[in-house]
C-alpha cells in the first residue's frame, strides 16, 4: 500500500474519533478543544488530498478564528462545569439518529456503487498545479468565473459584523435589571 | 492516489456525527459545534469531488461553505450570548418559550 | 564513509539533521539566551548592572550562569496543580504556546540554494500562510491557561489575550497582503529571492521595508501584540492582573510559557527579517560575489554562503534588541487603547495600503505596457 494511502487511513480513523469525542466529551471545553483536533486532522487530509491552500485556510478560520471564538464564549459565559449530561437519550432523538444513521447507509451505498464514477474531468491536474502554483490558479478563478458569488459573500460578511454587534450589545435602557 | 469514495464515505460519516450531535446534545454551544462539524463533512466532500475530477470548482465551493460557515459562527454565538442574558442557561431544552 | 553520504542524500535526513540544527542550534540558543540579555538589556536602560551575581567559584562570566541557574530553579521547583483546575488542559496549555512559536521556521532560509542544498526545512507553496495558519493555534495557549487555572486573574488575563491576539490576527494578515501583491508570489524563497533586485542600476535593493513601508510597521507592530510583548502585554500586564493567563503557572511548566514568549521574540525577528529587511540577503552580494557599479569582487561559493548566514543572523538579532528595547521604552497601553489603535487605526491603514498597491502595480503595469 502507498505512504498516501496509509496516512488518509490514520488521519481519516483520528479524525471520525474526534468527531466521536465532540459528541461524547460532556465539558463544552473538552468538545472544542476535540473540534479542533478533528479539523486538524482533516487539514492533514486536505494536504494528502494535493489542496494545500485549502489546508491553510481550514486551520488559519476554523481551529484558529472560529474555534477561539467558541472558546471565548465559553469562557465568558463561564460553563466551567457542566451540569445537564452530555447525552441524553429518549425516544424522538433515537428514532432521529436511527434515521440519520440509516441515511449514511444508503450514502455510503450510493458512494460505493460500481455506477458512481469519478474520473477526471477538468485540467487542474497535480502536475498542472505544481507548475503554476495552486494559490494563483485558486486567485485567478475566484477573481475571474467567481467574482459575483466572492462579491456577495463579502457583504454577507458584513451583515453578520453588524448583526452580531447588534444581537449582543447590551442594551442601556435595561441595565438597571440583570443586565 | 487515494480513492474518491473513501474520502466521500469519510465525509459521509463526519457528516451523520454531527447530525447525531444535534439531534442529541443539549448545551447550545456544543450544539453548533456540531454544526461546525457537519460543514466541515461537506467541505471534505466537496474537496474530494475536486480531487477526483481534477477540477476548482470544489475548492471555491470549500471556501463559500467556509465563510459561510464563519458569518453563521459569529450571529449563533451572539444569539446565544444574548440568550444567556435573559435566561442564564444555554440547555436547549430550558429555552422553550415558544413551546405549545 | 560512501554509506554516511547515502543516507545524508535522503531528503528525509536532511530535514530532520536541519531540523535539530535550525530549531536545536539557533532557535532555543538564541531564546535562551535571550531570557538573560533582556534583564541585561534592562538593566544598561535603567542605568545598573543587572544579574551578574551567579557564580562557579570565582568565575561569573558578566551573568552569563545566571541561564543556568535559572534552569536548574526550575527544574527542581514543586509543580503545582491549584485545586479546582483541569488537570489535562493544564498540562497541554504550555505546549500550544512553545508549539506555534517554533513552528514558524519551517520555512525561514538561512542562505541561498547551494545546487539543490536549501538552508531552509522546507519551501512549501503557500509559504507565509503556513506561518500564519500555524501562529493562529498559539492564541490556544493563553485561552486555555486562562480557562483552566480556576482562578479570576486567570481568566482576565485570557479573555484580554484572546480579543487582543484574534484582532491582531487580521490586521497580521491585511499587512501581508500589500507584500503578496508586490512579489505575485507567498512562497518563501521566491519572496525573498526578489528582495535581491535592485533599483537605479543595481544601486538600492528592492527590500520588503522600502516597497512596502507601512506594510513594515503595522506587520511589526501586529505582531508586537501577536506575541504579547509590551505595550501589548495588557494579558499578562503585572500590576493589574499580576501575571494574567499563566498566573497559577510554576516550575517547569511557567519556563515552558517564557520560553515559548522568547522563542516568540526571535521567530518574529526572523519573519520581520525574512519578509521585510532582504532575508540572508547582504545588498550587492550575489551568489558569485559583490557586484556594484560594475565593479566585481569575486567570492568563493562557500564565502558567500557563510556570509549570508552570518548577514541573516546579524539582522535576527538586531530585530530582537528592537522588540526588548521598545519594552523598556514604551509604557504599557490600557486595553481599549489596544483595541481603539487595532479597529480604528490599524484596519483602515492596512486597508489603505492594500489599495493604495493595487493602484500603484495597476499604473505600473498600464505604463509598462505604454
Amino acid at each position: 500500500m502507498e505512504m498516501q494511502l496509509i496516512f488518509f487511513y490514520v488521519f481519516a480513523v483520528l479524525s471520525v474519533g474526534g468527531a466521536l469525542s465532540v459528541l461524547l466529551f460532556r465539558s463544552p471545553v473538552y468538545c472544542a478543544m476535540a473540534l479542533v483536533g478533528t479539523f486538524g486532522f482533516l487539514s492533514a487530509i486536505f494536504i494528502l488530498l494535493n489542496s494545500e491552500f485549502v489546508a491553510a485556510i481550514q486551520l488559519l478560520i476554523y481551529a484558529g478564528a472560529i474555534m477561539v471564538l467558541f472558546l471565548f464564549v465559553i469562557m465568558l459565559l463561564n460553563l466551567r462545569t457542566d451540569k445537564s449530561p452530555g447525552l441524553t437519550w429518549s425516544l424522538p432523538k433515537l428514532l432521529g439518529v436511527a434515521v440519520s444513521i440509516g441515511i449514511l447507509s444508503q450514502m455510503i451505498g450510493v458512494i460505493n456503487s460500481p455506477a458512481a464514477k469519478i474520473g477526471p474531468k477538468d485540467i487542474f491536474s497535480p502536475q498542472y498545479l505544481d507548475e503554476k502554483g495552486s494559490v494563483k490558479v485558486i486567485g485567478e478563478i475566484l477573481f475571474t468565473d467567481y467574482v459575483l458569488p466572492f462579491e456577495i459573500i463579502s457583504v454577507l460578511l458584513m451583515v453578520a459584523v453588524i448583526g452580531a454587534v447588534i444581537i449582543a450589545k447590551r442594551h442601556d435602557t435595561d441595565s438597571g435589571g440583570e443586565g | 492516489m487515494i480513492p474518491v469514495s473513501h474520502v466521500l464515505t469519510l465525509s459521509a460519516i463526519l457528516f451523520t456525527i454531527g447530525v447525531s450531535g444535534v439531534i442529541l446534545r443539549r448545551n447550545a454551544i456544543v450544539v453548533f459545534m456540531c454544526i461546525e462539524l457537519m460543514l466541515n463533512g461537506v467541505n471534505l466532500g466537496f474537496i474530494g469531488f475536486a480531487y477526483g475530477m481534477q477540477s476548482m470548482t470544489g475548492v471555491m465551493f470549500m471556501f463559500f461553505v467556509l465563510i459561510v460557515a464563519a458569518a453563521e459562527a459569529v450571529i449563533g454565538l451572539a444569539i446565544i450570548l444574548a440568550i444567556f442574558r435573559n435566561k442564564g442557561t444555554v440547555d436547549i431544552e430550558e429555552i422553550n418559550l415558544l413551546r405549545w | 564513509m560512501d554509506a554516511i553520504l547515502e543516507i545524508l542524500v535522503n531528503p528525509a535526513v536532511q530535514a530532520i539533521l536541519k531540523i535539530a540544527v535550525i530549531v536545536m542550534g539557533f532557535v532555543m540558543l538564541t531564546g535562551t539566551v535571550l531570557t538573560l540579555m533582556e534583564r541585561k538589556w534592562m538593566s544598561a536602560v535603567q542605568d545598573r548592572l543587572g544579574p551578574n551575581r551567579a557564580n562557579v567559584g570565582r568565575f561569573t562570566g558578566h551573568g552569563i550562569l545566571h541561564i543556568a541557574a535559572d534552569g536548574l530553579k526550575s527544574i527542581f521547583k514543586e509543580d503545582t496543580i491549584p485545586e479546582g483546575a483541569d488537570r489535562v488542559i493544564f498540562t497541554i496549555a504550555p505546549f500550544f504556546a512553545l508549539f506555534a512559536s517554533i513552528v514558524i521556521w519551517a520555512i525561514i532560509p538561512f542562505a541561498a540554494p547551494i545546487g539543490g542544498f536549501t538552508f531552509q526545512i522546507t519551501d512549501v507553496d503557500i509559504g507565509i500562510l503556513l506561518v500564519l495558519a500555524v501562529t493562529s493555534m498559539g492564541v490556544y495557549g493563553a485561552v486555555l491557561a486562562g480557562w483552566c487555572s480556576n482562578n479570576k486573574f486567570a481568566m482576565l488575563g485570557a479573555t484580554r489575550a484572546t480579543a487582543q491576539m484574534l484582532s491582531y490576527e487580521i490586521f497580521l494578515g491585511l499587512s501581508l497582503v500589500g507584500v503578496f501583491m508586490v512579489n505575485g508570489s507567498v512562497t518563501v524563497s521566491t519572496l525573498v529571492e526578489n528582495q535581491n533586485t535592485y533599483w537605479f542600476d543595481g544601486l538600492i535593493p528592492k527590500w520588503g521595508v522600502f516597497t512596502q513601508p507601512l506594510a513594515f510597521v503595522l506587520f511589526f507592530t501586529a505582531m508586537l501584540a501577536e506575541m504579547k510583548r509590551l505595550p501589548f502585554d495588557a494579558p499578562e500586564g503585572e500590576s493589574e492582573i499580576i501575571a494574567g493567563y499563566f498566573l497559577e503557572y510554576s516550575g517547569m511548566r511557567w519556563s515552558t510559557f517564557m520560553l515559548a514568549e522568547y522563542l516568540a521574540i526571535v521567530g518574529t525577528a526572523g519573519l520581520t527579517v525574512t519578509l521585510f529587511f532582504g532575508g540572508y540577503h547582504i545588498p550587492w552580494l550575489f551568489a558569485d560575489g559583490f557586484h556594484l557599479f560594475g565593479w566585481i569582487l569575486e567570492l568563493p561559493v562557500w564565502l558567500v554562503a557563510l556570509l549570508q548566514i552570518g548577514a541573516f543572523i546579524t539582522k535576527t538579532i538586531f530585530f530582537c534588541w528592537l522588540v526588548i528595547i521598545l519594552r523598556w521604552t514604551i509604557p504599557r497601553f490600557r486595553f481599549d487603547q489596544i483595541m481603539e489603535l487595532g479597529w480604528k487605526k490599524m484596519l483602515p491603514l492596512a486597508l489603505a495600503n492594500v489599495m493604495v498597491t493595487a493602484l500603484v502595480l495597476l499604473a505600473i503595469d498600464h505604463w509598462q505596457a505604454g
